[in-house]
């Protein structure tokens, strides 16, 4: 299965970049100055997100470092006592919607300090590997549109957040707590 | 968003000015601004390159039949998407490139997907529920292998690896559904 997927995942950029430039080039479509004309766009998109990532990356960065996680996290730990969720692993899934780079060195010092093998390692790795940097994702996509009113985008970011840390428990506890 | 922005700085402040962290705070915020400008910089090589090569796509008409190929799926999720709008294989490259773990490639499928979407859109500044139920795909985070995540765990020794996979493709799909669910219910609301 992985290693399927895997040379799935290296074959698939050079399939599909043949297919478009093999179908254009049967259409007579001039294919070098067409993708010139097109990716001229690239750098003001990347630009255009500029000022929405540093809004949101900012205030994540400030929230993370005055200590505010410590505080939700001493408020969940004694009811999420109840569910065995190893404290480290707690602080993860705080900071996963927030910051992927933090969130990646919070699991591997996981894997560190309670080993490869652990309930805490296992439930770490399926939480960070079924979900997404929330607020990041929201800044670059909307940013590069220039919407600055998200509707209900953010709380169902949030909320899809929190149905797959439940699952994630739930799933884990089925197949590797002991 | 006003008020999560407002929300997020002022209890920084807050709680560094209670923690005794002010200056950890002052150099998280100058220090965020900078690694943000970095970030989308980095973007500009991998956007420039597959806007690219997408506007051929678009230009030879290829973009068009796969529209027609995953519209009857597409519409399904997308109800009030136009059909020649190229939204719907934007969004199609962009769910697959996710699903196998590429998300430099699925960054600019997913940003050209939000222009497509907003030149329907009647007021440029507020969301749509297309765009909505667009993000709701993209912060689920649907993936078929967490690379990273195996990656550190084989480094690290980890007996059986790949032992995660399965329950991590229960979770995210499960959470996938789910993401487009709430969304579909949240805009009725909103």
């Amino acid at each position: 299965m992985k290693e399927i997927l895997n040379t799935l995942s290296v074959w698939i950029l050079p399939f599909i970049i043949s297919v478009i430039l093999i179908f254009g080039a049967c259409k007579k479509v001039p294919v070098y100055e067409t993708f010139t004309k097109g990716a001229k766009e690239g750098f003001w998109v990347a630009v255009k997100i500029i000022p929405y990532l540093v809004a949101i990356m900012v205030a994540v960065a400030m929230f993370r470092a005055s200590g505010a996680i410590d505080f939700i996290y001493k408020i969940l730990k004694t009811p999420l006592d109840k569910f065995n969720i190893p404290p480290d692993t707690l602080a993860l899934i705080i900071t996963r919607p927030l910051s992927g780079s933090a969130t990646l060195g919070l699991f591997g010092e996981i894997v560190n300090t309670h080993g490869a093998d652990s309930y805490a390692a296992k439930l770490s790795a399926i939480i960070t590997g079924s979900s997404e940097t929330t607020f990041y994702v929201l800044a670059v996509y909307f940013g590069s549109v220039g919407i600055t009113k998200f509707r209900h985008a953010l709380l169902t970011g949030i909320l899809a957040d929190i149905t797959g840390v439940v699952l994630a428990i739930l799933v884990s506890r089925f197949f590797f707590y002991s | 968003m006003n008020f999560i922005w407002l929300f997020l700085i002022i209890t920084s402040f807050i709680f560094a000015a209670v923690n005794g962290k002010m200056p950890d705070v002052v150099n998280a915020m100058l220090k965020a601004s900078q690694s943000a400008v970095l970030i989308a910089f980095s973007l500009i090589g991998i956007m420039t390159f597959w806007l690219g090569i997408v506007n051929i796509a678009k230009v030879s008409g290829l973009m068009e039949i796969f529209s027609k190929l995953t519209a009857p799926f597409m519409r399904l999720i997308f109800k009030d998407v136009k059909n020649n709008s190229g939204a719907f294989s934007n969004i199609t490259l962009n769910f697959s490139a996710n699903a196998l773990g590429l998300t430099n490639a699925a960054t600019p499928f997913g940003i050209k997907a939000m222009q497509d979407l907003q030149n329907e859109n009647n007021n440029k500044s507020v969301a749509t529920n297309a765009m909505c139920t667009l993000l709701a795909m993209n912060t689920a985070g649907f993936q078929l292998v967490p690379a990273s995540v195996l990656a550190i765990l084989t480094a690290s020794g980890a007996k059986n690896p790949t032992e995660i996979i399965l329950p991590t493709l229960i979770v995210t799909s499960i959470t996938f559904i789910c993401a487009i669910i709430i969304s579909k219910i949240l805009e009725r609301v909103f």
